[in-house]
């Protein structure tokens, strides 16, 4: 306990602490360079340590209320609720992990979709709910994701995704694995069709996920630092017996690797999206763009 | 075939294989002494015979969904390169990602099933020691992935139909694996299957582990060999995550419903290829040609498919998935 928890019992919380249904406490601790920081200026500076730089996680909608323009926004596919089709168990039932996640994010799902504009370039944002059960991709985000690619099909607007996600979520087996195939064969109808996706890994993104729909951007950025790969740090070392290297998995160590075209900057995303976005679809430049 | 791999793979048996290896072994040597003398046992080994034939269907009816992994996964099982054996003429290998190595854990190639030009792809895992780790335990890097697409590719310029067979623990989880782009090789080979214009039928051997067993197995067509699974994690993986403690893979093997049987009632799979008693391994001729008879039967119906309507109905196949409702 540092002396400011002593001294504010119940003030201070740290970010695993953090739930959506718990009343937020004025102050927050960085993670990284533990910094104790006023809430809203850390809300000013969009959930980024102003100190160290640090980018906390956001949630599904605060990602995409920060990016999106503030009207107009129409919320897609939020009717689709999970089923558990094989009424799965391990040591608690799928449905009762179901219930506790619902309740916990006030989500249905793991995904989000809103169609509306970034500065003013019309886009349809999908965001991944990292705290409902990992972020993980079953049916619902599958179809969810799909219905927002068929949405930029009709409207040949631009797909942005924010992903963050643990991977497939397993306790729907094999037809969440199915959902790779589906979100990317989607993907690849949206790039025949010559409409834009770019793809914004944020800590973190594996597993399925990764291996299906986010890395499949025409750009491929991710926030500086989030951990993006296939398998996790744990397996490769259970399974190589080796260190891994510094910064392994890192967004710095995949833009090495040629797997991104850039890190950027939380406070970069809109700015910068948008303006790739009007190039590729020949819109002129936009206001205060340079 | 050397002598020592014939000795150290007839020593491998699964606990439920025990019983029938024994009285196997009886019989081999009833057998042995009916040629060296004159007492009659015939009527002795045709009784046993019939008991052995007996106590396997007995022991494979109540086999459980981790017995069926384990059996999936046996040391003895045929693998891709048998079955390419088995079942094509003239298969010309062909090597390379063209862009970086080639992988020994995917094997492909053009050949002619029943005369007809098809390419083939599939995970090749290792018999003995030196060539299990040479396949590095059939589980590939991107470069894997590139050439099996560059084979796909190839094969859909010269319109030929595509058979890729499964039989993989997973993509490889190693540091140079994720160096290279594991997650991309992976993610666009799915994107790409899904518009290749020839037909692609996928036939699950052994292992179908996750995204690294996808990643050659988008198709028109599933097949299933009874004994095989398909999985989107390993039982002990899944059990070492939920459980906490990868002992409990039976449960989660049986929760995941990673049998051929199982993801047929799922709807997941076009056909499902019964194996001979005991399993691919007991008797690989009878079950090679088996598959080869269903590969040729579904090929026949998705060559009547002009190509557009192929692409259309693998899109349906795959995105109209209605596992939400």
């Amino acid at each position: 306990m540092s002396w400011l928890e002593k001294l504010l019992p119940g003030v201070v919380e740290r970010q695993d602490e953090v739930k959506a249904s718990v009343p937020e406490g004025l102050w927050k601790k960085c993670p990284r360079c533990e910094s104790v920081l006023y809430r809203p200026e850390l809300e000013r500076h969009l959930e980024v340590c102003p100190k160290c730089q640090y980018h906390f996680r956001l949630d599904a909608r605060r990602r995409l209320n920060l990016f999106l323009d503030d009207a107009p926004r129409v919320e897609l596919a939020n009717e689709l609720q999970p089923t558990d089709k094989l009424k799965f168990r391990d040591t608690r039932k799928y449905r009762d992990r179901l219930t506790a996640s619902q309740r916990s994010t006030g989500e249905k799902d793991a995904l989000v979709v809103v169609k509306g504009t970034v500065r003013g370039v019309p886009v349809v944002a999908v965001a991944f709910e990292f705290n409902f059960l990992g972020g993980s991709m079953g049916a619902v985000v599958g179809e969810k994701f799909v219905r927002a690619v068929h949405q930029c099909l009709e409207d040949r607007c631009a797909l942005v995704c924010f992903a963050a996600s643990g991977g497939a979520r397993m306790q729907e087996a094999l037809i969440s694995l199915m959902q790779m195939a589906k979100t990317a064969a989607a993907l690849e109808r949206l790039k025949k069709a010559g409409v834009p996706y770019i793809s914004v890994m944020t800590d973190p993104v594996f597993g399925g996920v990764s291996a299906s729909l986010a890395m499949l951007g025409d750009v491929n950025v991710a926030e500086p630092e989030a951990l993006i790969g296939f398998a996790g740090p744990r397996v490769i070392q259970q399974t190589v017996r080796e260190t891994l290297p510094e910064g392994f998995q890192r967004s710095e160590f995949l833009l090495a690797h040629g797997a991104l075209d850039r890190v950027l900057h939380r406070r970069e995303l809109r700015d910068t999206l948008s303006r790739m976005i009007a190039k590729f679809q020949g819109l002129p430049p936009l206001a205060g763009t340079h | 075939m050397t002598e020592k791999r014939d000795a150290t793979h007839s020593a491998f048996t699964l606990d439920f294989e025990q019983p029938l290896v024994e009285l196997e072994e009886k019989i081999e040597e009833l057998r042995r002494v009916d040629q060296d003398g004159a007492l009659n046992l015939a009527d002795e080994i045709r009784r046993l015979e019939k008991k052995c034939a007996q106590m396997t269907q007995t022991i494979f009816a109540g086999l459980s969904a981790w017995d069926i992994s384990r059996l999936a996964r046996h040391p003895k099982r045929p693998y891709t390169l048998d079955y390419i054996q088995a079942i094509f003429t003239e298969f010309d290998e062909m090597q390379g990602d063209r862009r970086f190595a080639d992988d020994p854990a995917i094997v492909g190639g053009t050949a002619r099933l029943d005369g007809r030009p098809v390419m083939v792809v599939g995970h090749q895992k290792g018999r003995d020691v030196k060539e299990k780790v040479r396949r590095n335990f059939g589980m590939p890097k991107p470069e894997g992935y590139r050439k099996a697409l560059r084979l796909m590719e190839t094969a859909e310029r010269f319109r030929m139909p595509i058979l890729t067979f499964i039989d993989t623990p997973g993509a490889y989880p190693g540091i140079d694996a994720e160096e290279r782009g594991q997650s991309e090789a992976i993610a666009y080979n799915l994107a790409v299957m899904s518009r290749l214009k020839v037909p692609i039928i996928s036939t699950v051997i052994g292992e179908g582990g996750s995204g690294g067993a996808l990643a050659i197995g988008v198709c028109d067509r599933l097949l299933m060999l009874q004994y095989s699974t398909y999985s989107v994690i390993s039982p002990e993986g899944c059990a070492s995550i939920l459980w906490k403690n990868a002992e409990y893979a039976a449960d989660a093997a049986d929760a995941m419903g990673i049998t051929a049987a199982s993801l047929a009632k799922l709807g997941f799979v076009d056909q499902v290829i019964p194996e001979p008693p005991g399993g691919a391994h007991r008797n690989s001729g009878v079950c090679a040609s088996d598959l080869q008879r269903a590969l040729i039967e579904q090929l026949a119906n998705l060559e009547r498919q002009l190509p557009e309507a192929l692409v259309d109905t693998r899109y349906q196949r795959y995105t109209a998935l209605d596992h939400y409702l």
